[in-house]
């Protein structure tokens, strides 16, 4: 009797449900619809350059979104993303100049710097096992602080030096901060890093064993203990990770500017958090994915690009942020019900 | 005759200057089934967490088939063959089956950076092992948290027997369940005593622990209360002891009625 009961009530999973599982679902029609409601409401908005903009907009929110999900998978938040952006630029540009040295040592110190910042938040998260909220908005303002005060001492006002007649400036611009004319669109290198670090961090989330520890120790941190996932590992890994794309970030920044602003990137870091909510993430952890994150970036972009396009008052921008992100979140949580409802 | 498994012999384990176990000692063979039954608060849960390795011991030893060990991790003490299955702790609800089966010793292939997940294989292996404890899974992609109570305890403990324990550690897996769920769950316990391996079960429920178990250790306020083979207790005896004998005696008394339970009948304002 009861195998044939069991397998009457385990009807199997239509394409719809499938569909309806899946993290980046809540994204994808919000997309979906962010776009033909600018394709309507604004003529520019289909233009080909347009899409360049669009996309470079995306481009910057999303190479930030991407790891910013990736540790709220993992259960943690990063508040000190936003100026970590800001650090990283500073950083390299001022040991440049200060030790007139190749722009590319400065990358590099810089680099360092930024890793050591990312390691200090998992770090120190993981032995105080305090919660990732109040170390990280601890980061944020001695990051804020510091931002200001070392530009201060060092150049005297609040701005860098311009760098872009030092050796190896241009180098590190094609890197960082080139971009690529296809017609009449012109797309900038940002996008290809986007793009890159979204398909590597899929792969990651997907199919690697570092991947299933960032689900687990966001989904249940004591389980995952329990059969010999390494906690702290993982989640020191996923702070270096915020800091490694806030390098690539940090360094485009820089390097299409010339100068950087010591009071930039604050409250960027709440931004990547509402384009990895948008896109499935939970703010719980152990649920969403990058391709998410990335599309809640690209919601990012239409929106922010549209308003313009559109020729409206950008105050409304922020309004249509914060629709999008109730309506997301209330579509994850329904989601989220479904995938936990237990018999 | 072969040293045991696991043995403790007088263990003790101090939380700051809280006595949580005291003297505590216990073994298990392959093929047995230890069944340690206390109340709540008793030190059941203390004891499990220094057979799995979450915590250590301050007095007493520790033997792993006569070799005296200190686990400082849950992994230090699977490498070893000691599996244990919590109660609540056993999955991560949102993640899929599969995905958990395998959770924390993830078979890979390719190499240096592009050493990836054997997907086909966690899937496969996950819905045979499965199929083998009887759970007949049509989707081993859905999220563990919406199996059954009992689906999911066999879920882990097919989990621990295909990953070589030989010592099983189940904290209360028949707690939550229903009086159907409670009798799979212990045919499977059953079935991994039968395939050789040996068993801690630790349960509040002495009908459980007797239909199964080989010895019984009880526990009360974090001191052995007793520890028998089966040969020498009976279930109503062992009940009793559980149910703390003479303090039912004193409950029994206090709770009974005056004038009802005196005489048995008349009325209660005579």
């Amino acid at each position: 009797m009861t195998e044939a009961t069991l397998d009457e009530r385990l009807t199997g999973r239509s394409l719809p449900r499938r569909l309806l599982s899946r993290p980046e679902l809540g994204s994808v029609v919000g997309a979906v619809a962010v776009f033909l409601f600018f394709s309507l409401a604004a003529d520019a908005f289909l233009q080909p350059s347009s899409l360049g903009t669009v996309l470079y907009a995306s481009s910057t929110i999303g190479i930030m979104a991407v790891p910013v999900a990736l540790l709220m998978i993992g259960g943690e938040f990063d508040l000190s993303a936003g100026v970590m952006v800001t650090t990283s630029a500073l950083c390299s540009s001022m040991f440049s100049y200060q030790m007139t040295a190749n722009v590319w040592v400065g990358v590099g110190v810089s680099l360092l710097v930024t890793l050591a910042v990312g390691f200090f938040n998992g770090f120190v998260l993981t032995r105080t096992r305090l919660p990732s909220f109040i170390i990280t908005l601890g980061t944020f303002l001695m990051l804020t602080g510091l931002n200001l005060g070392c530009t201060k001492l060092i150049s005297g006002t609040v701005a860098t030096k311009s760098i872009s007649d030092m050796q190896g400036f241009d180098s590190a611009r094609a890197v960082f901060a080139s971009h690529l004319t296809i017609g009449s669109v012109d797309l900038q290198v940002t996008i290809l890093w986007w793009l890159g670090l979204v398909a590597v961090a899929t792969w990651v989330l997907l199919r690697t064993r570092a991947g299933n520890w960032v689900f687990a120790v966001g989904g249940s941190a004591d389980a995952a203990r329990a059969v010999g996932v390494p906690v702290a590992r993982t989640k020191i890994g996923l702070y270096t990770a915020v800091a490694l794309c806030a390098w690539i970030s940090g360094q485009h920044l820089l390097l299409s500017f010339d100068v950087v602003q010591s009071g930039e990137g604050v409250g960027n870091e709440l931004l990547y958090i509402i384009a990895a909510v948008i896109g499935g993430c939970l703010m719980t952890g152990g649920y969403g994915s990058a391709i998410g994150a990335a599309v809640g970036a690209f919601i990012f972009g239409m929106t922010s690009k549209g308003i313009v396009y559109a020729q409206w008052n950008p105050d409304w921008f922020k309004f249509f942020l914060g629709a999008m992100l109730l309506l997301a979140t209330l579509l994850n949580h329904w989601v989220r019900k479904r995938a936990e409802a237990a018999t | 005759m072969t040293a045991p498994l696991v043995e403790l012999t007088d263990v003790s384990k101090f939380y700051g200057n809280i006595k949580a176990l005291e003297g505590v000692s216990l073994e298990v063979r392959g093929g047995e089934i230890t069944c340690v039954l206390g109340d709540n608060g008793a030190g059941k849960s203390t004891l499990i967490k220094i057979v799995a390795g979450l915590h250590q011991h301050d007095g007493g030893s520790y033997r792993v088939e006569g070799e005296e060990v200190r686990h400082n991790s849950p992994r230090e003490a699977l490498d070893r063959g000691i599996a244990t299955v919590y109660q609540d702790l056993a999955v991560v609800p949102l993640m899929p089956v599969w995905r958990n089966f395998f959770l924390g010793s993830e078979p890979r292939r390719g190499r240096g950076p592009f050493k990836r997940l054997d997907v086909r294989t966690m899937r496969e292996t996950t819905r045979a092992e499965l199929l083998r404890m009887g759970i007949d899974l049509r989707d081993v992609d859905q999220p563990i948290g919406t199996l059954s109570g009992g689906e999911r305890q066999c879920v882990a403990i097919a989990r621990a027997v295909y990953f070589g324990a030989k010592v099983l550690v189940l904290d209360e897996p028949t707690a939550a369940l229903g009086v159907k769920q409670s009798g799979v769950v212990l045919k499977y316990v059953a079935a991994a005593r039968d395939a050789g391996l040996g068993v801690v079960l630790i349960t509040h429920n002495p009908h459980h622990a007797y239909l199964v178990g080989d010895r019984f250790v009880l526990l009360k306020r974090g001191a052995m209360a007793g520890s028998h083979t089966r040969s020498q207790i009976t279930l109503d005896e062992l009940t009793r002891q559980m149910a703390g004998g003479s303090e039912l005696e004193q409950l029994s008394h206090e709770l009974s009625r005056p004038g009802v339970a005196a005489d048995g009948l008349g009325p209660r304002n005579a």
